[in-house]
């Protein structure tokens, strides 16, 4: 940890990137395939979680010295439904809409293993810094994430982006694509595409064969 | 970590890590005067230690043991008061705009149903006949059923507006109608919540040919005020003959049925306590 700036960029990109939670852990599948409708319904959810994210991991975080092994997923747990609590009454007093839209996926925020996750792996081991630029990573990874279903989806399902009109008025929606198989078709279709970029990756640094690196 | 019945001299792979731990405390706490042999448990060599060697070598082992309890408390104490006040904080500072983002919801499904609308006043049909004004934003009392009387630019009654919700395909189907005194008739809805399938379901928002149902669906009183005359609902795609009869849209004739539902069942119980009442309504401002 001597140079700050490339530790905290590497913090950032480990969610982002190395460990993203949708393509690489595969977590939090129950809010991904769940609100992944619509791009304005991905993007909201993804911000959501990255706030109680950030907020619960600097919480976690500053309370890491003061908290007893044995009572630390209860301190987890209360301040993670603390911040989805301020999330969802934020999400009521901007838009009613959004907030139906989401329906009980906000409050199952508290829930996600993600932030659990994060809150025992790393916020619980490091400074309030470093933990909240590793949640924010974290964060706007997962946002990618729904990002890249919504809007799939969004376009084959609907024909719309941000709810304005792609195609003309000929199109006709591909409408599973915003039922829950579409979820999983779409869901799959990009883990075979980010496996398939993480192999070829893999390859090319080491020079070796396909079944060399089966395992990567 | 309690494993007496250890044979003592052979030490087995597993033991030998606790043999080691033991060991290393044994030396330093009970000594050889004990002498509890290779595997011996730490924990029952404490106790009896803690009869024979002096106070002081015991203490590190004893105080580490008694201090969790208070700073669970202590830790979990603090963390509930910080994450209340955060709580508090965040109700009070959404209160004002939540309250006017549900005031706003429920005024736009009112003039959506009664476009001639300009303000709205809220009633309760109470269980006995009758109608009050509404009061306060808790919950009506139990039996009463909870409508809108919107009043035109002019002040006149410009119609009543009334929830109502029934089962669907996936869950139940709220919608908000607008009832016509004058033809007394349902002359518009709007859908308040609903999980439907979207393409197939959620047609019931955008169907033209079925909106078209609620530009006067008949929902006259009997003589005696006291049901409807005939019973609101949908029927088959192509079948409806009557006024009372809701044209479902083919391939979503659950959701269809659903709005057929909610409107009659609402309109069932509003309407016998509404109707008498009019004059009422008509008089106010």
């Amino acid at each position: 940890m001597n140079s700050s700036t490339a530790v905290t960029w590497d913090e950032f990109m480990e969610g982002v990137w190395r460990q993203n939670p949708v393509f690489v852990m595969v977590l939090g599948m129950c809010p991904t395939l769940a609100v992944t409708v619509s791009v304005v319904n991905a993007l909201s959810m993804g911000v959501s979680t990255m706030l109680v994210l950030i907020a619960s991991c600097g919480l976690v975080s500053m309370m890491r010295n003061i908290t007893p092994k044995e009572v630390r997923i209860a301190v987890y747990i209360v301040i993670i439904a603390t911040f989805v609590t301020v999330v969802d009454y934020a999400i009521q007093a901007i838009s009613l809409t959004l907030y139906d839209a989401l329906g009980a996926f906000i409050q199952l925020i508290v829930v996600n293993c993600i932030i659990l996750g994060r809150a025992e792996a790393h916020a619980a081991k490091n400074p309030p810094l470093p933990a909240m630029i590793n949640a924010a990573g974290m964060g706007v990874g997962f946002t990618i994430g729904l990002l890249a279903l919504g809007t799939v989806r969004e376009i084959l399902g609907a024909g719309t982006l941000f709810g304005a009109a792609l195609f003309g008025a000929q199109f006709q929606p591909w409408v599973i694509m915003v039922l829950p198989p579409g979820g999983f078709f779409v869901l799959g279709a990009w883990l075979l595409l980010f496996s398939w970029i993480a192999r070829r990756k893999l390859r090319k640094q080491r020079g070796a064969p396909l079944e060399a690196t089966q395992n990567a | 970590m309690t494993k007496n019945d250890n044979p003592p001299g052979p030490l087995s792979t597993k033991g030998g890590d606790n043999g080691s731990a033991a060991g290393a405390a044994s030396g330093f706490v009970a000594g050889p005067a004990l002498g509890r042999p290779g595997g011996g448990a730490a924990s029952a060599k404490a106790e009896d230690g803690a009869r024979v060697i002096p106070i002081a070598v015991v203490q590190p082992a004893v105080v580490s043991p008694t201090s969790p309890t208070a700073a669970m408390i202590r830790t979990l104490g603090l963390v509930s008061a910080i994450c209340g006040l955060i709580i508090v904080g965040a109700y009070q500072g959404t209160y004002d705009a939540v309250a006017a983002n549900k005031r706003i919801a429920t005024e736009r499904a009112v003039f959506k149903v009664i476009p001639a609308a300009q303000s709205i006043a809220e009633y309760v049909a109470l269980p006995g006949g009758g109608i009050a004004p509404r009061v306060g934003a808790g919950d009506t009392a139990p039996g009463g059923v909870k409508f809108f009387a919107a009043y035109d630019a002019g002040g006149k009654l410009a119609g009543i507006a009334a929830e109502g919700g029934a089962k669907g395909y996936a869950d139940t189907v709220r919608i908000m109608f607008g009832y016509s005194p004058d033809c007394q008739c349902v002359v518009g809805i709007g859908v308040v919540a609903m999980r439907e399938t979207p393409g197939i379901g959620d047609k019931i928002i955008t169907d033209k040919n079925f909106l078209a149902n609620f530009n006067a669906l008949d929902v006259k009183l009997k003589a005696d005020l006291s049901a409807l005359a005939n019973e609101v609902k949908a029927v088959k795609h192509g079948a409806k003959i009557n006024p009372w009869q809701i044209d479902a849209i083919a391939g979503a004739t659950i959701t269809s049925r659903a709005v057929g539902k909610a409107i009659n069942d609402s309109a069932q119980v509003l309407l016998p306590r509404l109707v008498p009442n009019l004059d009422k309504l008509r008089s106010k401002s």
